[in-house]
C-alpha cells in the first residue's frame, strides 16, 4: 500500500469542501436477497482455518424483536493490521483476504461471519467498520464494532471517550467462550447501538 | 430493560401496516413532517436528506433510531473501500435480458452513467449491484406475493464494475409499478435499486433510480423519505435519445455522487 491511512487523510483534507450535491440514499426495500447475494459472502476468511473466527449477533428493533429483513456488512483490516486491497470480495478464491463480507439476517434476526480479529492501525483501537440496512430502514447506518481485549487502547480512543459508558457499551463487542466474538445491534430502544455520520 | 423475544415472526407477516391507512392520510402525515423537516433546517439544524423517522413508511416506525448519529472522523480502514475488479463479476451479469433462454417480456431499456465524488471524480474500479422487479412490477423474490405473473426469462439482478471513466452500463426491461401494503391501494413508482461502492466505506450507499414523468412520485412515502424536491429529483433517470438504440432499446442516464469525505471532517480533531 502505497499510501497510508494519514496520508489519505491528508490528501482528502486538501481537497476542500465538494462541489457536487451527494446522492441520498434509500432503503434496501424487502426484497433485497437475489440481488444481493452470493456465495460465501459472509466467508471474510475461510471457515476454521487458523487464526479464524465467528463474529456475530442479532439485529433488534424498538420493541426488542429480531429483524429478519436487515442486511450487515464488515470491513476490517487484517490481523497485522493491515488494510487489504486484495480484490475478488464477491468471488471468493478461499485464502486471499478481502476484508470485507455481507451477511443477511435469518429468520430470528441472526448475522454471522467467518473473519479475523483487525490488528491496530496507527496504534489505535481496532474496529471492524460495520454497515446496517434493513427494509423498514430509510438509509444506510454506520457503525464501529470494536475488539473488547486491549483495555488500554479503547480507554484512549477520543470517540469512545466522548460517550457514555451505557453508550460504549453498544460498540464493543464481546468475547466468547470459543475466542469468537457477539455482538448485538439495536436499531431503536434502550439499547439503541451508537451510530455514527462523518 | 427490553425484554428480548425468543423468536422473529414471519418475514411474510411483517410487510403489511397494522392500521391500514389511506393515501390520504399518508399524503398528510407526509406534508407534516416535510415542514417539520424545513423549520428545524430553517433553525439552524442539519437535517439528513433521507429522514429515518419517517412514519407514513410503516416499517420505519420500530426500525430507526431515536438519537441522532454521532459525527466522527472518518480514520484507518473507514478512510478505505474493499477493492473490487474485472474478477469479481462475469461482463454477462451487466445484462439482465441475457441470463434465460428466451427473452424477457417488457420494454428493453438500457441504463448508463457515472460514479463520481463529490468533486466529480470518477469512482473507478467498484461495485455496482442493481435488483428489480420484473415489466408486470413483480418481484422473484418469494416473499412476494403480487398477483402479477413471474416471466420465466427474468431474474431481475445484474452486477458490473466500473471503468477508469467511472462508468457503469446495464441493459434490462424498464420495471412496473409495484404493489405494496404500506397503505391502502399503496404503489412504489418504477424503480431499480442501486448498490455501490465509492473509494471510502464511508461513501458505502443503497439508493433507487426512478424513470421521468411517473406519476406515482408524490404519493409513495419511501420516495418521500428524501426531504427535498431537489434530492428527490436526483434519484430520477433521464431519458437520452443518443442512448436508445434504433430497433432496439430506450436509453436512460443516471449518474450518482458518493457522498463525502468531507474536507470539514478532519477540522473538527479534538472537537466533539
Amino acid at each position: 500500500m502505497s499510501e497510508t491511512s494519514q496520508t489519505r487523510a491528508r490528501r482528502i483534507a486538501d481537497a476542500g469542501a465538494p462541489t457536487l450535491e451527494a446522492t441520498a440514499g434509500q432503503t434496501i426495500g424487502p426484497f433485497y436477497a437475489f440481488g444481493l447475494q452470493y456465495p460465501k459472502m459472509h466467508e471474510v476468511v475461510f471457515p476454521h482455518t487458523p487464526g479464524s473466527i465467528v463474529l456475530g449477533g442479532t439485529v433488534f428493533d424498538g420493541d426488542g424483536a429480531p429483524i429478519p429483513d436487515s442486511c450487515v456488512e464488515i470491513w476490517g483490516a487484517d490481523s497485522d493490521g493491515t488494510i487489504s486491497r486484495g480484490r475478488g470480495s464477491r468471488r471468493r478464491d478461499d485464502h486471499t483476504f478481502t476484508g470485507f463480507g455481507r451477511a443477511f439476517t435469518t429468520d430470528e434476526g441472526r448475522y454471522e461471519f467467518w473473519t479475523r480479529n483487525p490488528g491496530p492501525i496507527d496504534g489505535k483501537a481496532p474496529f471492524f467498520a460495520a454497515v446496517v440496512f434493513a427494509r423498514g430502514l430509510p438509509n444506510k447506518l454506520h457503525t464501529r464494532i470494536y475488539l473488547p481485549d486491549d483495555e488500554d487502547l479503547l480507554a484512549a480512543d477520543p470517540f469512545l471517550s466522548s460517550l457514555s459508558p451505557e453508550e460504549r457499551k453498544t460498540l464493543i463487542a464481546t468475547r466468547t467462550a470459543d475466542g469468537g466474538l457477539h455482538h448485538d445491534i439495536h436499531l431503536q430502544g434502550e439499547l439503541e447501538t451508537v451510530f455514527i455520520t462523518f | 430493560m427490553t425484554e428480548n423475544k425468543a423468536t422473529a415472526a414471519a418475514p411474510e407477516s411483517l410487510l403489511a401496516s397494522a392500521d391500514m391507512p389511506s393515501q390520504r392520510e399518508i399524503n398528510a402525515e407526509m406534508a407534516e413532517i416535510h415542514a417539520a423537516a424545513d423549520a428545524r433546517e430553517a433553525a439552524g439544524e442539519h437535517v439528513p436528506a433521507t429522514l429515518y423517522d419517517f412514519a407514513p413508511y410503516r416499517s420505519s416506525i420500530l426500525r430507526h433510531p431515536t438519537k441522532n448519529p454521532r459525527l466522527v472522523d472518518p480514520e484507518t480502514i473507514e478512510l478505505w473501500s474493499p477493492a473490487y475488479g474485472q474478477r469479481d463479476v462475469a461482463l454477462i451479469e451487466s445484462d439482465l435480458t441475457l441470463q434465460h433462454t428466451g427473452e424477457p417480456l417488457g420494454e428493453r431499456i438500457t441504463v448508463t452513467g457515472r460514479v463520481l465524488d463529490g468533486w466529480g471524480r470518477p469512482v473507478r474500479n467498484q461495485l455496482v449491484e442493481i435488483w428489480q422487479a420484473n415489466a408486470a412490477g413483480r418481484y422473484i423474490h418469494q416473499r412476494d406475493q403480487h398477483p402479477a405473473p413471474l416471466d420465466p426469462n427474468f431474474t431481475g439482478a445484474g452486477r458490473t464494475v466500473t471503468n477508469d471513466n467511472g462508468e457503469y452500463f446495464f441493459t434490462t426491461i424498464k420495471p412496473g409499478p409495484y404493489p405494496w401494503k404500506n397503505h391502502v391501494n399503496a404503489w412504489r413508482p418504477a424503480h431499480i435499486h442501486f448498490s455501490l461502492f465509492g473509494s471510502a466505506f464511508t461513501q458505502r450507499i443503497i439508493t433507487q433510480m426512478y424513470f421521468p414523468g411517473d406519476p406515482l412520485f408524490a404519493l409513495d412515502p419511501i420516495y418521500q423519505t428524501i426531504r427535498n424536491q431537489k434530492d428527490r429529483d436526483r434519484l430520477i433517470s433521464d431519458y437520452d435519445h443518443d442512448l436508445t438504440v434504433p430497433e432496439f432499446s430506450m436509453g436512460y442516464r443516471w449518474d450518482i455522487v458518493v457522498d463525502g469525505p468531507d474536507a470539514t471532517w478532519f477540522e473538527q480533531e479534538g472537537d466533539h
